[in-house]
């Protein structure tokens, strides 16, 4: 328990790290998000006043602690382009990200799992070769082709789906198909690799020496131990889906974290941008920390350290 | 010494089929554990000790297999067996023990729940709780202090000694026929040797189970085993009663292995007085495998394999110095 709170006081500087570098970055990219706001017509009294509103004119370090001060709150900012608050803008977006990255590490999952197990079992045999084919296929095609392909095919030749989200949730079945298919792909492989390589330790043979068939020596025994990796993987998988899949929720439209953070970088919209990373950064942290936690939990000779 | 034979095997073939040609790991062996005797095995490393061992159980990795022979547990004949039928069996009627007790116990399942697991399976406990009670029996018997409490600890949490004694109870808690041990103290200081040694010949009389015990330590067949066998590249060599084969043992290679056993204390490299090395086991020729190292070997020796020649009652040998007064 000790552990996992020094873990989580660990993740501080990780994130004032991460925000002073944002920081930094969006101030060195050119474009002045004064006159972004503005539009094309304003007189430099306007420029300066709004300068003075949004602290422009202090230095970079004081604007840089009274960002965090603010987002400690849990304020933000407020969008550019929105006209609203960037807090309120992430929080209406995040549970479609949420909902997307939960189906599509649900599909990864089973499909990896079960073409992994029996690519393992069935080893150099054809469905071996079939699933890891297909795995191979699945870990190298860009996710931007999966979903083009499929909506093509599925949704606007057969129209079996929605063409983009209208929010339903059949409408985010081939989203997820998209965002999972690499995801299940590299499980598919780990679980595989790990399983054969577990099947030739020892007390595999101890437990077919027991009388435990084939099925049960690879479900009691041989699974367990396989999938210590296979999990941590896991876990950092859905943490970086929950962060936002920017190109599958741009070609289905879905009203994601990906999509705003999209929207952020074509208008320059700096607190937009600058919340959405933030949030994606805690994330993926987050999911670290639950992938090294769950890993410990499963494994006996490790818990003790926790 | 009619006993009736638990484990009868005979002309065992086990090979494996690799890239570089087969290698014949287990080359004709006969070997019979009678009902409640010690039976040793003996023989330099990789000259096919575990492979017979392994070939009982079903556990032979591919590219090897049984290639042909028959191996009998209490006349019922196992090879052949599909993957069901030999599963019942193991565990149940004949179980194992392994050399690296680390290694073989699952990491991550608490070694009670493994122990358990043989009593589920083959049906001889009807409920967790039975099984769990038995297991614990089991623990107490084979002289795991705290028994109760160590049955939810995980192996890397129990010491070697310790670690071999849940493999045992493993392997009893059925109370199988026969046991199979592989080197069981190999990996485990000369104290705790001891004890686990009196605790298997403790567990054979009071069962009247039979037991095979492989090892490449003499001093273990002397302290515990009434017959052995001498194994050599893949065939068995020499067999007797353990006095008789100490006290006249008729071939070279078994004269080599105990002029190597270190008169005082210690165990360092024993072979180490037989000169040369095992032949690799992928080009048998036609001779008798051991020519090559033997002080005594003839023309003869070289060309043609001698047959186990009987040389006294319950003692064969396979040398053609044998020969004479086996006929
Ligand atoms: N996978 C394999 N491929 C090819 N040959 C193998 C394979 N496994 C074992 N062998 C061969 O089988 C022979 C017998 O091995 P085995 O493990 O039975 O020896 P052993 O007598 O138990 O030796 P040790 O005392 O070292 O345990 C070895 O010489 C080895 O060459
Ligand atoms: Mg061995």
């Amino acid at each position: 328990m000790k552990r996992v709170l020094g873990r989580i006081a660990g993740m501080i500087p990780v994130l004032l790290g991460v925000t002073l570098l944002i920081f930094i970055l969006l101030r060195v990219v050119p474009g002045d998000p004064v006159s972004i706001l503005l539009g094309e017509h304003y007189s430099q009294e306007t420029i300066d006043r709004l300068t003075r509103v949004m602290d422009l004119d202090k230095p970079l370090i004081q604007q840089f602690f009274s960002y965090v001060g603010n987002a400690v709150r849990g304020n933000l900012g407020e969008s550019y382009t929105m006209k609203r608050p960037v807090t309120t803008l992430i929080l209406q977006a995040f549970p479609s990200t949420v909902k997307l990255a939960l189906m599509a590490a649900a599909i990864a999952w089973v499909i990896g799992i079960l073409a992994g197990i029996i690519a393992a079992v069935r080893q150099n045999k054809l469905l071996d070769h079939l699933f890891m084919g297909m795995s191979l296929a699945g870990v190298s095609v860009p996710i931007f082709m999966t979903s083009l392909f499929l909506q093509y095919v599925l949704s606007f030749k057969l129209k079996l789906f929605p063409l983009t989200s209208d929010g339903r949730l059949i409408s985010l079945i081939l989203p997820a198909i998209a965002l999972g298919w690499n995801s299940a792909g590299s499980i598919a492989r780990m679980t595989r690799s790990g399983l054969i390589d577990v099947m030739q330790q020892d007390y595999i043979d101890t437990a077919k020496a027991k009388g435990l068939t084939k099925a049960s020596v690879i479900l009691k025994h041989a699974l367990k131990n396989s999938m210590l990796p296979v999990v941590t993987m896991m876990a950092i998988q859905l943490s970086s889906m929950m962060s936002g899949a920017v190109i599958t929720e741009s070609i289905f439209s879905i009203p994601g974290i990906g999509r705003l953070a999209t929207s952020a970088i074509q208008n320059r919209d700096m607190p937009l941008l600058q919340g959405t990373v933030l949030f994606t950064t805690i994330i993926v942290i987050i999911g670290n920390l639950a992938a090294d936690l769950l890993y410990s939990v499963l494994d006996p000779r490790i818990r003790r350290a926790v | 010494m009619a006993k009736e034979n638990l484990l009868e095997i005979r002309d065992l073939h086990t090979s494996f089929f690799t890239d570089h040609g087969v290698v014949r790991a287990v080359n004709g062996v006969d070997l019979d554990v009678p009902e409640g005797r010690i039976v040793g095995l003996v023989g330099e490393s990789g000259c096919g000790k575990s492979m017979t061992a392994r070939s009982v159980m079903g556990l032979i990795k591919s590219p090897g297999r049984i290639e042909s022979g028959s191996i009998k547990l209490d006349g019922r004949e196992l090879v052949g067996l599909s993957d069901r039928e030999l599963r019942s069996v193991c565990g149940d009627d004949v179980s194992m023990i392994f050399q690296e007790p680390m290694t073989s116990l699952n990491p991550v399942l608490k070694v009670g729940r493994q122990v358990e697991e043989v009593l589920l399976v083959h049906h001889k406990a009807s409920t967790k709780e039975e099984a769990k009670r038995l297991t614990v029996d089991m623990f107490e018997r084979v002289g795991i202090p705290e028994a109760e409490k160590r049955m939810s600890a995980y192996p890397h949490e129990l010491s070697g000694g310790l670690r071999q004694r849940v493999m045992i109870a493993m392997a009893m808690v059925c109370k199988p026929r026969l046991l199979i041990a592989d080197e069981p103290t190999t990996a485990l200081d000369v104290t705790i040797e001891a004890q686990i040694l009196r605790l298997m010949k403790q567990l054979c009389k009071e069962h009247h189970m039979g037991i095979l015990i492989i090892t490449h330590n003499l001093g273990v067949v002397a302290e515990i085993c009434d017959d052995v066998y001498v194994m050599y590249a893949g065939r068995i060599v020499e067999n007797a009663p353990v006095f008789e084969l100490f006290d006249h043992k008729r071939h070279p290679y078994t004269e080599g292995l105990m002029n190597a056993i270190p008169k005082i204390g210690g165990n360092p490299e024993f072979l180490s007085t037989i000169p040369g090395v095992v032949p690799n086991l992928l080009h048998v020729g036609d001779g008798c495998t051991f020519a090559g190292r033997c002080a005594h070997a003839s023309d003869r020796c070289r060309a043609e394999m001698p047959a186990l020649y009987e040389v006294a009652e319950h003692h064969t040998c396979r040398c053609f110095l044998a020969e004479r007064e086996g006929q």
